[in-house]
């Protein structure tokens, strides 16, 4: 039986099971949730009313032998950003969506009576929706134990905490991974639109699946085998990431300056030695942690870990360098455990990581804290954003929105999202990506840093204006079509340098629909998604001139380097050239 | 003789250092330094810094500079 698409309606209720358009018959991930949020979903909308949506699928390879291929994609139009947003995901929802044959979850409108929560129970022929009264003012370990206590140990989970209970734009979606723990899709304050639609959590019947059929056995084994050793014997995906994490960044972009510090006021932190993936990896070792930890079932580079304190005490998961940063050099703290510490904290809450840090470095300046306060910014998290506190609710509501509030000038987002862990004055291929994707400043579309400073897919000098626009391009492309299948994205380090990675990519893909696209029909599938986006925040108010750096990045020289953002607004218009 | 600072990051400080203030006769190349420290036999050079600028193994290393040696390395 083909998948098939599952369309739940919450104004009354209800739920239907949809034959997939032919329109969207090749497409997964990113591609359907952007074609699906572009063509249900009024670009002018609100993002918390009725008329926005959620739209879950699975890539196109979820639920396969395919190594890394559990990466689940939400769309919707975004509260943070007010633009479209695709926001994947590891944890185990992909395959099982896959494995259940769902090709997409479409969840619509609000309930008449706001005065409940819901979880839905989705199974093979049924959408159940059950009144959760005891999980309310609940977060995510509380619900995921809920739920683990009620159906088979497989089930997948998905769920909001307090602050996606009151919409906060710092919110996001909790998942549940193959250990218990969580991941999120992180960004664009999702777990807001979940909040708003009165969903609690979401759960997919595992007791109950098949195994996805693939139409060429023999011929995806193959290319499984080759794309799998690509992944294992390249030095990024198979040494540095399972051995370090995605940490291992903090010194090598604070070595190239271009480090985020003190609310971006330098491009190096002192203490970098501190939070580094290095120092990490040694705690880890002297403490009984591990440092391989895969998100998501078939992940073969395992960059997560488990990371305990001094007694040897479970502290946190998923430690990511993002995080670290945010909450190291962003906020100043030197102190690894604490962070470790605030991570857990906001796993269990479901905030951004990258958001809410950035949010707390901006504080600084708006007078609520110090830097380097781990304990003050634990307590802002724990007792002000977790209780709904009018403070709360302001750091809970993003940079862009504090900034405001307090009148402040440097405040680093773009499209009122915050601005991650990579200097864009000082690594400039990745200032392009965020300004100019349809998401926000988001380190993921485009990922230029492999070019910029880690001479993956070759070399752009980082702090010269020449090549970045079409590097960043080229980069947003393959990642929008990188993320419709489904594959974790630090498969790209491979497929910048190995050229048996993409082709066996794409025989997979081939091999498990019957189907024979080509490279050519993969960049284009890309580049489709991009102007689809694009053509949805148009709609949306989000024209050229939200395409833009904050101006303070263009007076104020960024040490050690000294740099500003130079680009003219032509040059970075001429992105959408393609 | 010039005064370079070497700092290692990643698998290279396995059984070596992170950071070390060193003594080199003038006109040394990069390359042989990382030829002298022997990082690059298990794992090739991914990243060379000068001063936090890249450069490549030719590069003559002048009094008081920072060279930073990375194996290749990535996250996101």
């Amino acid at each position: 039986m083909s998948d098939l698409i599952y369309r739940v309606n919450m104004s009354n209720l209800s739920f239907s099971i949809e034959e997939v358009p032919a329109g969207w018959m090749g497409l997964g991930g990113r591609g359907l949730t952007s074609t699906i949020v572009a063509s249900e979903v009024d670009p002018e909308c609100h993002p918390l009313g009725p008329n926005n949506k959620m739209v879950f699928a699975p890539g196109l390879l979820s639920g396969t032998s395919a190594s890394n291929s559990g990466r689940n994609s939400l769309g919707a139009k975004s509260p943070l950003t007010g633009g479209i947003k695709e926001s994947n995901v590891g944890g185990t929802s992909a395959g099982i969506f896959s494995k259940l044959g769902v090709k997409a979850l479409i969840i619509e409108g609000i309930p008449q009576d706001t005065s409940s929560f819901y979880q839905l129970h989705i199974t093979k022929d049924n959408v159940e929706f059950i009144k959760v009264p005891e999980l309310v003012g609940k977060n995510n370990y509380f619900v995921l134990d809920a739920m683990l206590a009620k159906y088979d140990k497989k089930v997948a989970v998905m769920s909001i905490g307090r602050p996606g209970e009151m919409c906060m734009l710092t919110s996001n979606i909790s998942v549940k991974d193959p250990k218990g723990k969580l991941r999120s899709h992180g960004r664009g304050g999702l777990g807001a639109v979940m909040g708003s639609k009165k969903i609690k959590c979401i759960t997919v019947d595992a007791a109950d699946y098949k195994e996805v059929t693939i139409a060429d056995p023999e011929k995806f084994k193959a290319a499984s085998k080759i794309f799998t050793k690509a992944l294992q014997e390249n030095p990024i995906s198979g040494e540095g990431l399972p051995a370090f994490g995605t940490n291992v960044l903090v010194n090598i972009i604070n070595e190239a300056g271009g480090l985020p510090t003190r609310n971006f006021r330098s491009g190096t932190f002192e203490f970098a030695e501190n939070i580094c993936g290095e120092t990490m990896a040694e705690n880890i070792k002297a403490r009984g942690g591990d440092t391989t930890h895969g998100c998501h079932a078939g992940c073969v580079i395992q960059c997560s870990q488990t990371y305990n304190d001094k007694d040897g005490k479970y502290l946190t998961s998923g430690f990511e360098y993002e995080m670290i940063w945010a909450f190291g050099a962003n906020l100043g703290i030197k102190d690894l455990d604490l962070i470790a510490k605030i991570d857990a904290l906001m796993d269990d809450l479901g905030l951004d990581a990258i958001e809410t840090g950035v949010t707390l470095g901006l504080a600084v300046d708006a007078g609520i804290l110090e830097y380097g306060d781990g304990e003050r910014a634990y307590k802002l998290i724990a007792e002000d954003i977790a209780n709904g506190t009018p403070l709360g609710r302001i750091i809970g509501s993003g940079a862009g929105n504090l900034g405001k509030l307090y009148g402040l000038v440097r405040v680093p987002v773009v499209k009122n999202q915050s601005i991650p862990a990579y200097e864009p004055r000082a690594i400039k291929g990745q200032g392009v990506t965020y300004v100019t994707t349809p998401m926000g400043a988001d380190h993921t579309a485009g990922y230029a840093v492999a070019t910029n400073i880690l001479n993956s897919g070759g070399y752009v000098d980082p702090l010269k204006k020449e090549g970045q626009v079409e590097l960043s391009r080229n980069l947003q492309i393959a990642s929008a079509a990188v993320d419709s299948t489904g594959m974790c994205i630090f498969v790209a380090f491979p497929a910048l340098d190995d050229p048996a990675c993409l082709p066996a990519l794409i025989d997979m893909i081939n091999a498990r629909f019957g189907i024979a696209i080509t490279a050519d029909d993969v960049m284009n599938l890309g580049k489709n998604i991009l102007k689809t986006e694009h053509a949805f925040n148009l709609k949306a108010g989000l024209g050229n001139a939200s395409d833009r750096i904050p101006e303070f990045m263009k007076y104020e020289k960024l040490p050690p380097h000294n740099v500003v953002w130079d680009f003219t607004n032509e040059e970075i218009d001429e992105f959408w050239n393609f | 003789m010039i005064n370079v600072t070497v700092k290692l990051f990643a698998q290279y400080r396995e059984n070596r250092f992170k950071v070390e203030q060193r003594v080199y006769k003038k006109g040394i190349h990069a390359s042989e330094i990382i030829e002298e420290l022997g990082v690059a036999k298990a794992l090739p050079i991914g990243v060379l810094m000068v001063n936090s600028r890249h450069e490549s193994e030719s590069y003559i290393l002048q009094e008081g500079d920072i060279i930073a040696l990375f194996p290749k390395v990535g996250g996101g």
